[in-house]
């Protein structure tokens, strides 16, 4: 059987190259049910994707043809006498981009992969790569079994068309057959929850209707292998919460899915293994866990940690001077969740000598709402000093919600002056967190998130005349 | 192309490997015919839409269809056969121009809608796979809907003139499939040039234009030159055209050098056309 060589060719180079530590990881997690589910359905190596910058953004117009070959001449000598200088990504004046480099990936079937990382690192570029909605500048793939698509929803809609010709359109184009997508219909309808609307043009449709016939249609799909990006960042919450419902049967059917997201709750809860990717490279693959935790490491302590080493540069003035302000979780590390809260530390010079000092931090949240303001107190009775005072504040576990906070510091004299206000100065992100959360998934709505203290009784009340016997539950905080 | 191994995505059948290589030269094709026919419902569908979608929101819906020609036909015989005196083969007026704007108007409609498919379903292009080729491939089929409203009225100008086409209208498909190739040719040739460089939409109206000028629409291909017949041929709208009159009324020319090598001309068309449209399919996603 080819794939049974393709197999054993994969582990002898597996073997060469080492990489035993990615390798192992889940062959561990992943049961092998029967012998196909150890077929390698997606092999990938050295995929690579250039483009030329701009490219995406502007069309080529004659014209710049035109005006290209106009000046090739007055290039081409402008090339000779450069020829010494070395720059990797230009190319005479068209300057390029790599997208992806050198990426190697190998997926069993039945494996879910989370494809984790910050913008611009190349999930997506991947993504249309093993999708072929584009080919690579270098590499190969190789994909074995029927593939599925879902890069947006309403891939095909059309807005002349009502919601029952849509269904029909664009199940087609994200790859069903018309007697799947007749055998479906009701099923995408009742998800879709538009049974009313069913004959009505989707341009008439309000954009919740519109996302959730699309989704719908898009969650019947039944390919071997699905490759999903970001889609789930739409709709209203109770509708992301069916659909990443949705997605967990589909991953318990043994499906393969690729799986692109910015939710690391979700990513948590639906993979096995994650990918991370950094600047169009695969930074690392293994256990979702570990990987999470490492982009979590590398993303959060952006912003969240000033040091002015330098008191020249320091924000400062003629009564104080800033030297540090961190953001850290207790244990010292950037990683900041809900359960561990967070630990404020600010350093700075005084140089004012008896008054009261202060220091007051206030939180915002990223939609501009105050959460809070708090203050240290240093001197309460007016002897403050030259010299350098820190200054430490923890803020609780279980009090923020998940998201990103911005932090406004200023140091006061007499609880009344201000001597020197930064606002914005650091900024933190704040983890998500399954606590509390039971079996959903996804951030909380709430501008907090606390953990409240539940308790409960329960007692029989049995009744004579029927063989039936109901309890009366007691729920209280 | 070099989706090239085995055939993928088999819609019922067993999953098989596709391969995901680098874009290579000019000499790497390989039509992948399989793929093709495997995404036949889906090109259904591709057509299903243009026609769904092609009049709604119009008055008088699918009689567009009948009076672009009809229109341009009156105009036709008004001024190059009462005005100019342009001859025509003995036949009425109407029906020496209805028989050629038939296939012409047709070919037209379909040349610009074919260019306009890489651009118009950009999205889907950018979000999902499927041979691009059904895009085109579509627009020069739905076109044919319109194309047989257009026939039942010149059905209608036979009767009223009593003339009864001869054997040679069994011919009339292949007449038919070579306008259908044409366009197709030509539209993969602009609809992938016209991601690239939107000039080319600009354009496209002043190519059908000029074309029509050099297509024996508004006037018998015998007004050529004999010796430069041949020539003349290599305009394969100028093949197409004198089939559709001949085998229609029985006047005119009978295929001849003419339409040999028309014939020749569509499928050099087609050939560099699919090269061309496979060379861009894998990247074009990234420009359009």
């Amino acid at each position: 059987m080819a794939s049974s060589a393709v197999q054993s060719e994969n582990a002898t180079r597996q073997l060469q190259a080492g990489d035993t530590s990615s390798g192992t990881c889940y062959r561990v997690r992943t049961t092998p049910v029967n012998p196909i589910m150890n077929d390698l359905v997606i092999q990938a190596e050295d995929l690579g994707k250039r483009y030329r910058i701009g490219e995406r953004e502007r069309y080529l117009a004659l014209r710049d043809l035109v005006a290209r070959a106009a000046s090739a001449p007055a290039r081409l000598f402008a090339r000779r006498k450069s020829s010494s200088s070395n720059e990797p990504h230009t190319n005479g004046d068209r300057s390029y981009i790599w997208a992806l480099k050198e990426a190697s990936l190998d997926i069993r079937q039945g494996e879910v992969v989370g494809l984790i990382g910050s913008n611009g690192a190349g999930k997506t570029t991947l993504l249309k790569i093993l999708s072929r909605i584009t080919k690579p500048t270098t590499g190969r793939a190789e994909i074995h079994g029927r593939v599925g698509s879902l890069l947006e929803v309403g891939t095909g809609f059309h807005p002349e068309l009502t919601g029952r010709e849509n269904i029909y359109l664009s199940g087609a184009i994200l790859g069903m057959s018309k007697r799947e997508i007749t055998r479906k219909f009701d099923e995408i309808v009742a998800f879709a929850e538009i049974e009313k609307f069913i004959n009505t043009p989707v341009k008439h449709y309000s954009s919740g209707m519109y996302v959730r016939l699309a989704f719908s249609v898009a969650a019947h799909l039944e390919p071997e292998i699905l490759f999903v990006d970001e889609v789930l960042a739409v709709g209203d919450a109770s509708f992301q919460k069916k659909c990443l419902g949705k997605m967990g049967q589909v991953s318990r059917e043994g499906r393969t899915i690729l799986f692109v997201s910015h939710n690391m709750t979700a990513v948590r809860a639906l993979c096995s293994r994650a990918i991370l990717m950094k600047d169009g490279v695969v930074a690392s693959s293994g256990a979702v866990a570990d990987i999470v935790d490492e982009y979590l490491l590398s993303t959060a302590h952006e912003g969240s940690v000033r040091e002015w080493r330098d008191p020249s540069v320091a924000p400062g003035n003629e009564h104080v001077r800033m030297s540090y302000i961190r953001i850290i979780s207790p244990e010292g590390t950037p990683v900041i969740d809900i359960d561990s809260g967070a630990q404020i530390e600010i350093g700075f010079e005084n140089f004012r000598k008896n008054v009261h000092l202060s220091v007051k931090v206030r939180v915002t949240n990223s939609d501009g709402v105050v959460l809070f303001v708090s203050n240290c107190f240093i001197n309460s009775d007016s002897n403050s000093r030259c010299g350098f005072y820190q200054v430490k504040g923890k803020i609780p576990g279980h009090l923020l919600n998940a998201g990103r906070y911005f932090v406004d510091l200023s140091v006061c004299k007499d609880q009344r002056w201000v001597l020197l206000q930064l606002d914005g100065v650091v900024s933190f992100e704040v983890a998500n967190t399954a606590t509390g959360r039971g079996a959903t998934m996804g951030v909380a709505p709430g501008v907090i998130r606390p953990l409240l203290s539940w308790s409960h009784s329960f007692e029989e009340v049995s009744s004579s005349s029927t063989n039936l016997s109901c309890g009366i539950s007691h729920v209280r905080l | 192309m070099s989706f090239t191994t085995n055939s993928t995505w088999r819609r019922d059948g067993p999953a098989i490997g596709t391969t995901i290589t680098p874009q290579k030269g000019w000499l790497d094709l390989n039509l992948n015919l399989r793929e093709l026919w495997d995404y036949r419902e889906l090109l259904y569908f591709f057509v299903w839409r243009d026609l769904k979608v092609r009049y709604k929101q119009t008055a008088i819906g699918a009689a567009w269809a009948i009076l672009q020609p009809f229109l341009t036909m009156l105009v036709f015989s008004l001024f190059f056969g009462r005005l100019a005196h342009i001859p025509s083969n003995g036949l009425p007026h109407s029906v020496f121009y209805y028989s050629a704007l038939l296939p012409w108007v047709y070919f037209a409609g379909a040349l610009q809608n074919a260019t306009n498919t890489m651009v118009e379903n950009q999205r889907v292009i950018t979000k999902v796979y499927f041979p691009r080729l059904l895009l085109p491939a579509a627009a020069v089929t739905s076109g044919l809907a319109d194309f047989a409203f257009g026939f039942v009225v010149f059905i209608g100008m036979l009767l009223y003139y009593r003339i009864a086409p001869g054997p040679a209208i069994l011919l009339l498909p292949f007449f038919l499939l070579l306008a259908v190739l044409t366009a197709l040719g030509v539209g993969l040739w602009l609809s992938a040039l016209n991601a690239i460089y939107r000039d080319v939409r600009y354009v496209v109206p002043f190519l059908i234009q000029f074309w029509m000028f050099a297509s024996p629409v508004a006037y018998p291909s015998n007004l050529v030159p004999e010796r430069w017949r041949g020539l003349y041929g290599l305009n394969p709208m100028a093949g197409v055209i004198e089939g559709f009159r001949w085998s229609l009324t029985g006047h005119g020319q009978p295929p001849n050098i003419l339409f040999a090598a028309s014939t020749v001309m569509v499928l050099l068309l087609l050939a560099g056309g699919v090269a061309y449209f496979q060379k861009m399919e894998g990247t074009i996603a990234d420009v359009v």
